[in-house]
């Protein structure tokens, strides 16, 4: 279960993280978006960064539903905070942005954040409706108890 | 006023992404385990569960309206800028709809990360 948490943060956040600075690559070799031509949009798909950010955060997008079906979406939340981490990392080394001591500041705290979350319980579990289900059975059976 | 149209293009892209986000939660908490479903009936059943769920194609709209105003405000500014940005606003966004509609135990371990996480997420919007 401990893994499964780590492996699914991880995969998360670095899917996520990357995604995004492929697609800034691709918005670079595109140009500004202007509202006169918005249609100029359209032809983002055609560039090869953009395609392979898509493909990246496709594989984002399926670990986010698969964590999102057993997790709390605010226990899920930090995960993708996390992948800012990663696009950080990236833009200084890839897309050569300048990183300042604040944005590695920043790096910290986001991974502090992330750290406290992931070691608590990832599910709200809700006692009222447990018992309430419990209710119901016991109405249930003493129903049927009745007509047998 | 390329300061401006940035915001707008965030401010839109917080709202319909917090939206789809919460959305998301609740459509994949009423399909059940992924892992679980996977590995008794195949890949191809999640893909059908999931795609047949309406709450989750609504969820669906709204994230791929959101991924347009990020296109777009990515092209009017820096990578550095517009996902931390965009990012820690949704964030607080989420935490409190996640809250209030789809009452999750946002308990102080969690508000204190949530706001670590923006702390930073802005720190990392920090131009020098």
């Amino acid at each position: 279960m401990k893994w499964k948490k780590i492996f699914i943060y991880a995969a998360i956040a670095c899917c996520n993280g990357t995604g995004d600075v492929m697609l800034k690559r691709g918005m670079d070799d595109l140009g500004q978006i202007q509202m006169g031509n918005w249609t100029h949009i359209f032809s983002a798909f055609l560039n090869p960064w953009i395609i392979l950010g898509i493909a990246c955060l496709t594989g984002f997008f399926y670990s986010y539903l698969t964590a999102l079906s057993w997790a709390d979406l605010t226990f899920v939340l930090p995960a993708t905070a996390m992948g800012y981490v990663v696009t950080a990392v990236w833009s200084q080394y890839f897309l050569h942005e300048h990183i300042s001591m604040w944005r590695w500041s920043g790096v910290l705290l986001i991974t502090c954040g992330v750290g406290l979350v992931a070691r608590g319980p990832s599910r709200t579990e809700h006692p009222e409706k447990i018992v309430e289900l419990e209710g119901t059975k016991a109405k249930a059976a003493e129903i049927q108890h009745e007509l047998a | 006023m390329n300061l401006l149209k940035v915001w707008t293009a965030i401010g839109m892209l917080v709202v319909a992404s917090s939206t789809g986000d919460i959305l998301l939660s609740a459509a994949m908490k009423r399909i059940g385990d992924l892992d679980a479903i996977r590995t008794e009936h195949g890949f191809l059943a999640v893909i059908r569960r999931v795609a047949s769920n309406r709450l989750f194609l609504i969820a669906l709209g709204c994230l791929i309206f959101s991924f347009f105003c990020l296109l777009t405000a990515l092209s009017w500014g820096d990578a550095s800028l517009v996902a931390p940005a965009s990012a820690s606003l949704t964030f607080i966004c989420s935490a409190v709809m996640a809250k209030f509609i789809l009452h999750e135990n946002v308990d102080r371990r969690r508000w204190l990360a949530a706001a670590l996480v923006c702390i930073g997420v802005a720190l990392l919007a920090k131009s020098n």
